[in-house]
């Protein structure tokens, strides 16, 4: 198994790369006009648990990003997905 | 590399992947019945798709060598309408002798909606009746991690089911506990934005150690990649794995849960 330092040396760009992106799509969408929705604002809440010290922070921001309801629903109103809960 | 891609739409692809895919090593190629991009509007738009699947595609597939499978149903995305797709699943028995049939799938959920539901044990039931294995697709983003636990639900109400002989696609950090803790096996498809990148799948495979899990690159119309199998094999080198473990995981791994199926022989 790698090593830790294996493991940066492997993929530290990569992240970076990653999160300097992401922090320059929340400065683009916010410089452009209109109303921003949903799946904004699920992004930006998600976002704390990067900051989290506890492993399965993969798992805790897809769970966050998931539909809570338990139920099937009656009908399909799309076929699609969003990727945040409405 | 040698290694297996059990998960991919090859109608959706050019015949120049099928060459890249003899050139990366693939040793076969099994392809479940989907969603086409867009709805079918008759049964005989299904009889002509699995046509393709059990005829025209395995011909296609041995130009470059590489053994052809299939798996028959109709799609969760298509099921909304129960009576079309109870139509539809009239004409599939007539299919399952084909000889490069493995089983029923890829069924599953796509809304979490109460007729996808039904159709999807429908479908459970006619692979029991059979005693065919079973591929379940579950649910893109938001909607996954409830349509799987749906899915577990309905599964468990089947007290004759050889967990064995299912595996569940398409999982991820936030559903492969559940999976396969239940005994199922689990697939991760490596998707360029959804589901799962390769070092993440590769994560999974060191967080939980398991001999039922399979890599697929699902690949279709859509954004996909034809060799993402091959490339996480790539990426396990570069963080040390052994040839060994790699064709474990992408040769091994598939062969043994596909080989439940007579049919499938390489």
């Amino acid at each position: 198994m790698p090593t830790k330092q294996q493991i940066l040396d492997l993929h530290f760009m990569d992240a970076r790369c990653k999160l300097i992106d992401l922090a320059a799509f929340l400065d683009r969408v916010e410089r452009h006009e209109g109303e921003a929705d949903f799946r904004f604002e699920a992004l930006k809440k998600a976002l704390p648990i990067l900051l989290s010290t506890q492993p399965g922070r993969a798992k805790a921001i897809l769970d966050s990003l998931s539909d809570e309801s338990t139920e099937p629903i009656e009908k399909a109103t799309l076929q699609g997905a969003f990727g945040a809960p409405r | 590399m040698k290694y297996i891609e059990p998960h991919a739409h090859m109608v959706s692809r050019t015949t120049d992947d099928y060459e890249k895919l003899a050139l990366a090593g693939c040793a076969a190629i099994c392809e479940p019945a989907f969603w086409a991009g867009f709805d079918r509007t008759s049964p005989a738009g299904f009889y002509d798709y699995y046509r393709q699947l059990t005829d025209y595609e395995p011909k296609r597939a041995a130009k470059f060598g590489i053994p052809h499978f299939c798996w028959l149903c109709i799609n969760p995305k298509e099921a909304e309408d129960a009576g079309f797709a109870r139509e539809v699943m009239q004409i599939i028995p007539e299919f399952l002798d084909k000889p490069t049939v493995l089983g029923i799938g890829e069924i599953g959920l796509n809304k979490n909606t109460r007729s996808e539901l039904a159709i999807f044990e429908e479908h459970v039931q006619l692979a029991l009746d059979r005693d065919l294995p079973i591929l379940i697709h579950t649910p893109h983003l938001e909607d996954k991690r409830k349509g799987t636990r749906l899915i577990l639900d309905s599964l468990a109400s089947f007290s004759k089911l050889n967990r064995g002989k299912v595996i569940i696609d398409h999982v991820e950090e936030h559903t492969i506990g559940a999976v396969l803790d239940a005994g199922y096996w689990a697939g991760m498809t490596l998707y360029p934005e959804s589901k799962c990148t390769p070092n993440r799948a590769i994560d999974m495979i060191e967080c939980y150690a398991n001999e039922q899990l399979w890599m697929n690159s699902a690949c279709d119309w859509g954004v996909s990649d034809p060799l993402a199998v091959v490339k996480c094999g790539l990426e396990m080198r570069k963080r040390h794995y052994s040839n060994d473990f790699i064709e474990s995981i992408v040769f091994e791994n598939p062969k043994r849960f596909l080989s439940q199926s007579d049919r499938f022989r390489i």
